[in-house]
């Protein structure tokens, strides 16, 4: 127990002061928040610019839909001719020009077109469209003899009231919340578990090429050692984490009090866009963003964290032990990256689709899979009989694959020369 | 004498690989031990096994007298063939490390260290990182490392290759210290120069198998060949060399003298001692030169390398 306190401590305050950690873990938050100002100010940005597109309406049955919004004027060319239109444009550098043409005698249907230097975005183009076939639409139910005031009056708006069965209440966007809190947590895990992997094999290559490991396993045993290893590299993930959290809270507040905004008022342009009738439900979504469970979040990703990083460390642990330098690794990744692009991949459209489908309870209880997927899962609501499965059968893995990784470890540092194939390392574990 | 270390009936192998096949040695309290062998003989597998690195398919190992336990790491010291050092790490902080894995207390290897250090003239370098040093200087330290806490049994792999002369030297009279200190110290080579001067003992290896092991004297006795070197002035030397050749078994020989006369390796019989070929000598010439051929540790080496080839 001495040695492996020992271990721990150097492992620990290798990582720590190692010059690149020092850095990531200080200037991560400043790059994550600079990035959220940048991206708030370049969407003020962006919204604050008008854009100004000419019309070109041959029939003019469509200019008059067009109306001008806060980020968009039109101007109606109707009247000049399609020549003039277009120079006016290009002279005046307008965003572009909408070109509608008569409508064809057998559709029915005018033939739209943009003319402009820069292709416009999706939500330009939608619009257009909509507003063109809005309106002919209508006409054409006119035209059918059909009375649209009658329609309008027909159509219904539904707005979805989400309650669970202990009859608590969520809005819509509360789902969104969900996705965003749990695919951050599950994202943020495979980034730790790839970061901190890699990290434990390239200090069992580093022992390895410094020949120093034959020293050490003189004084230890090889399994003390990679569990030391682990252990202290887990020790400065965690640190790493906690600073980020506190400098990041920090930073965060720091900088919403200096830019005048009450996080409690802070929201998406589209929410700001909705009227006071739909304020109820920003009041709601703030209340849901309030309410998740961060108590139980934090801790299972605690828990899922270290479950999926121990599992992924030992394994990372066994090929640095099985290699000589670092490009020998290559062949090996594969595996490892696979499950958790996978895990990456069923949280990002299994969950998203269906939490408690059959592929996203498989894949949260799947060992290689589960940390992610589960983490993903768990802001919808896991029942906790699934979650001690899956983490019992994570921690039972942890068990099997630390006992096989041991045993490649314990070989193949003091292997040297030629690199090992898979039927190789599989002899090594008869040794 | 005691052993202090034995080594019964060890074999290991790796697949069909046999590394170790049925070898035995037993080391002396306070001996040098040599064990000798071509490269790839089962050295440096013997050695892990010693140090608990690697586990013996069969056979047990015993230290003084009893089995070799996990904590017997504290009584050895061990200089790997392949040596080498956390380049990043401070010196100071790299030895103090290594020092208490072995189980010194830090205070205790603090106070160690600084006299290893002034004694080595290395006191500059505590805060120094082992990129910064030079390879010489990094064995120094490593050497230091090995002897810090005071093994019962040091183990050096090739301690000579890859250390400057000056350096060699100084670890080879901190060896020959260290055995009068109480140590008892194993060493594998394949240079045989320092067998000669620092063995007491020696065991050969080849093709995982020991072929030969003792105390170097005897297995000298054993392989001398009852020759004797001689360097013989006499009036008429053709005569004598005639005569010489009906007689004995004899050969040329070349070996430095300020007479120039006849120099012979001459073989006697297995009844025959050196005071039958000095009487046969004396009334017929001048003896200046009168020595037998000890064979050296490596011509044993070599001859029994390749009769077992």
């Amino acid at each position: 127990m001495r040695n492996l306190r020992l271990i721990i401590n150097r492992e620990y305050l290798a990582r720590v002061r190692n010059k690149t950690f020092i850095i990531m873990t200080f200037l991560s938050p400043l790059i994550f928040v600079g990035m959220i100002i940048l991206i708030a100010y370049l969407s003020m940005l962006n919204s604050t610019e008008q854009k100004i597109i000419g019309i070109y309406d041959e029939s003019e049955i469509f200019v008059a839909e067009f109306k001008d919004a806060e980020q968009v004027q039109y101007l109606d060319y109707s009247k000049k001719s399609l020549a003039e239109a277009r120079k006016e444009v290009l002279e005046n550098e307008y965003f572009g020009l909408i070109h509608i043409s008569e409508l064809d005698k057998e559709t029915g249907k005018p033939e739209v077109e943009f003319l402009g230097k820069d292709s416009p975005g999706f939500g330009t183009v939608e619009n257009i469209e909509k507003t063109i076939s809005d309106k002919l639409t209508r006409d054409q139910l006119i035209a059918k003899g059909i009375d649209i005031s009658e329609i309008d009056k027909a159509k219904a708006s539904i707005d979805v009231e989400i309650q669970n069965f202990s009859g608590e209440q969520s809005s819509k966007m509360s789902n969104y919340i969900k996705m965003f809190f749990g695919g951050a947590a599950g994202y943020l895990l495979m980034m730790f578990i790839i970061i901190y992997g890699n990290m434990v094999m390239r200090s069992v290559i580093e022992e390895k090429t410094n020949r120093i490991i034959e020293i050490i396993v003189s004084s230890v045993k090889p399994f003390q050692l990679l569990l030391g290893k682990v252990l202290g590299t887990s020790l400065a993930g965690i640190t790493q984490f906690t600073v980020w959290i506190i400098l990041g809270t920090v930073l965060l507040l720091g900088v919403s009090s200096f830019l005048g905004i009450d996080p409690a008022q802070a929201q998406t342009p589209a929410s700001a866009a909705i009227n006071g009738a739909a304020q109820p439900e920003i009041n709601q979504l703030v209340i849901d963003i309030m309410k998740l469970p961060y108590a139980s979040l934090l801790s299972f990703f605690v828990i899922y964290f270290l479950g999926g990083y121990f599992l992924y460390s030992a394994i990372y642990a066994a090929i640095g032990a099985a290699v000589d330098s670092e490009t020998d690794t290559q062949q090996f990744m594969f595996p490892i990256i696979l499950p958790l692009i996978l895990g990456i991949y069923v949280g990002f459209f299994s969950v998203v689709e269906n939490p408690h489908g059959t592929v996203s309870t498989i894949f949260s209880i799947i060992p290689l899979t589960s940390p992610i997927v589960m983490l993903m899962r768990i802001p919808f609501g896991v029942p906790w009989w699934e979650i001690a499965i899956s983490i019992s059968i994570l921690i039972a893995t942890n068990f099997g694959v630390l006992w096989i990784s041991a045993k490649i470890y314990r070989v193949g540092i003091l292997m040297y020369g030629k690199k090992p194939t898979y039927k190789e390392l599989f002899k090594w574990l008869k040794y | 004498m005691e052993n202090l270390l034995v080594a019964e009936n060890i074999y290991k192998r790796f697949g069909n690989f046999t590394a170790l096949n049925n070898v035995s040695i037993n080391i002396p309290k306070q001996s040098i031990f040599g064990l000798l062998g071509p490269n790839g003989a089962g050295k440096t597998t013997l050695l892990r096994i010693i140090n608990q690195i690697t586990m013996p398919d069969e056979g047990k190992v015993y230290l003084d007298g009893r089995a070799l336990h996990p904590n017997d790491v504290a009584h050895i010291g061990y200089l790997p063939e392949e040596r080498g050092l956390y380049k990043s790490m401070k010196v100071g902080e790299q030895a103090l490390y290594l020092a208490r894995l072995k189980g010194l207390s830090k205070s205790e290897a603090k106070e160690r260290l600084r006299y290893w250090f002034k004694k080595f003239e290395m006191e500059g370098w505590w805060n120094k990182k082992i990129q910064e040093l030079s390879k010489g200087m990094a064995q120094k330290v490593q050497f230091v490392i090995t002897v810090l806490h005071r093994p019962k049994l040091l183990i050096f792999d090739e301690p000579f290759s890859g250390f400057d002369p000056v350096n060699a030297n100084l670890i080879k009279d901190e060896i020959l210290q260290l055995k009068e200190e109480g140590a008892t110290i194993l060493f594998s080579t394949h240079r045989m120069e320092s067998v000669e001067e620092l063995c007491d003992y020696i065991a050969l290896i080849h093709r995982s198998n020991k072929l030969l092991d003792g105390k170097v004297s005897e297995i000298k006795k054993e392989y001398k060949s009852n020759t004797y070197e001689v360097g013989i002035d006499a009036d008429d030397e053709t005569s004598l060399h005639r005569d010489l050749e009906n007689r004995f078994a004899i050969a040329p020989a070349k070996f430095k003298s300020i007479q120039d006369d006849l120099k012979l390796t001459i073989k006697l019989k297995d009844n025959e001692t050196s005071n039958d070929l000095l009487r046969y000598l004396m009334p017929r010439a001048r003896v200046n030169h009168f020595v037998e051929v000890i064979p050296s540790v490596n011509d044993i080496f070599i001859k029994t390398v390749t009769q077992n080839a």
